[in-house]
């Protein structure tokens, strides 16, 4: 048998970049919606560059595959919401992501984690992953038609992101004594990251009804933690957390590296395009 | 850092089927490796249903496929060309029906 029907097929020439950004791309964000806009972002962007690390380098080349495909995603994300946030003050997408110094990023610590062993970042992926679910889900509701609408498209991409997350924890949980040694020495070492989620920063006082409260995502997160936690037989590790302060601009000593190698090709020839 | 000790097992191989669309069948569309059955599915939708291809994926263990024997092929797949009482071909296939 055959199928007659063609496939679609994408071609970078004819691609309209700009129709894939959620939301009416007219709109134009305040000062402080594009604040927030931007912590959304750079989280997204943050998690996409690291992800890309492990591009040729993942334990097999199907999970290179997964991982990419998550990196994309995350990287749409960052698309929309960098965008939007740069409507406040006619910057580009681009301009805030090449041409922003450390201080003036606001992703949170946990996604400045470095990808250390494949435990370590699906550890990380596991806390990021159900984070931004509880996100999402919560910002659909939001007044700001655009946050919104960025929201309602990232959430189906983000539930399979923490799909992948929980079906990994489990298997290095349940795996062998060296998988499952890895995977607790990871929980461990990337907890300390978590609370800064969940804490309300100043801004989010100007933003009611248009921002999610970080706070109240907590409980939703802890729910689904614990439920992956019970049948992997993993517990909550009992860590400090950490003082974060990515919101303000203060960064994980991983920023600076990770933004040179982001960074250096916009920044040495600026307006190239390929 | 990524581990280079212990040379690592490769996983088994699965076999990976998609659907197109309802009412076609299953069709191969490649292999790939996975530790089991349910990663196995999702690693066949990241890689061969990102482009909208597919309504349902069945994933097969590899080695659970029997296959006929290559060197066979002279008597076992001898062309039916001039043995056209075989075939179904005197019959007028009724409207509406897709696919046939």
């Amino acid at each position: 048998m055959s199928d007659s029907r063609p496939l679609p097929h994408v071609t970078v020439d004819e691609l309209d970049l700009a129709a894939e950004l959620a939301g009416d791309t007219n709109a134009t964000a305040t000062a402080a919606v594009a604040e927030y806009a931007l912590w959304l972002g750079d989280d997204a962007l943050i998690l996409s560059q690291q992800l890309g690390g492990w591009i040729a380098r993942a334990p097999e080349l199907e999970e290179d595959v997964a991982l990419g495909n998550i990196a994309l995603d995350l990287l749409g994300h960052a698309r929309s919401l960098l965008h939007y946030a740069g409507t406040a003050d006619g910057r580009s997408e681009d301009d805030l992501a090449y041409f922003r110094d450390e201080p003036e990023f606001r992703s949170a610590w946990l996604f400045e984690q470095p990808n250390g062993d494949f435990a370590q970042t699906i550890a990380r992926q596991l806390a990021a992953s159900a984070y931004m679910f509880e996100l999402y889900s919560a910002l659909r509701a939001s007044k700001d038609a655009t946050l919104a609408a960025v929201a309602e498209k990232a959430l189906k991409e983000v539930d399979y992101h923490r799909d992948h997350a929980v079906q990994w924890t489990l298997r290095l949980a349940g795996g062998t004594d060296e998988s499952r040694r890895r995977m607790i020495r990871a929980v461990r070492d990337v907890w300390p990251y978590v609370d800064e989620l969940f804490r309300d920063e100043p801004l989010i006082g100007e933003l009611d009804g248009i921002a999610v409260r970080p706070s109240t995502l907590r409980e939703g997160f802890d729910t689904v933690i614990d439920a992956v936690f019970t049948e992997a037989e993993l517990e909550i590790p009992d860590v400090r957390a950490s003082s974060g302060g990515g919101r303000r601009g203060s960064h994980f000593p991983t920023m600076g590296h990770l933004l040179a190698e982001m960074q250096v090709l916009a920044r040495q020839h600026p307006g190239a395009s390929w | 850092m990524v581990s280079t000790e212990n040379a690592p097992e490769t996983w088994p191989l699965w076999e990976v089927f998609v659907r197109a669309s309802r009412g076609m069948s299953h069709v191969h569309a490649g292999s790939l490796h996975a530790p089991d059955a349910e990663l196995a599915v999702r690693n066949a939708r990241d890689l061969y249903t990102r482009r909208g291809e597919g309504t349902s994926i069945w994933v097969v263990p590899a080695d659970a496929i029997t296959t006929s024997d290559p060197d066979a092929k002279g008597s076992f797949f001898e062309s039916p060309a001039g043995k056209n009482y075989r075939h179904a071909v005197y019959y007028t296939a009724s409207e509406g029906v897709p696919h046939l």
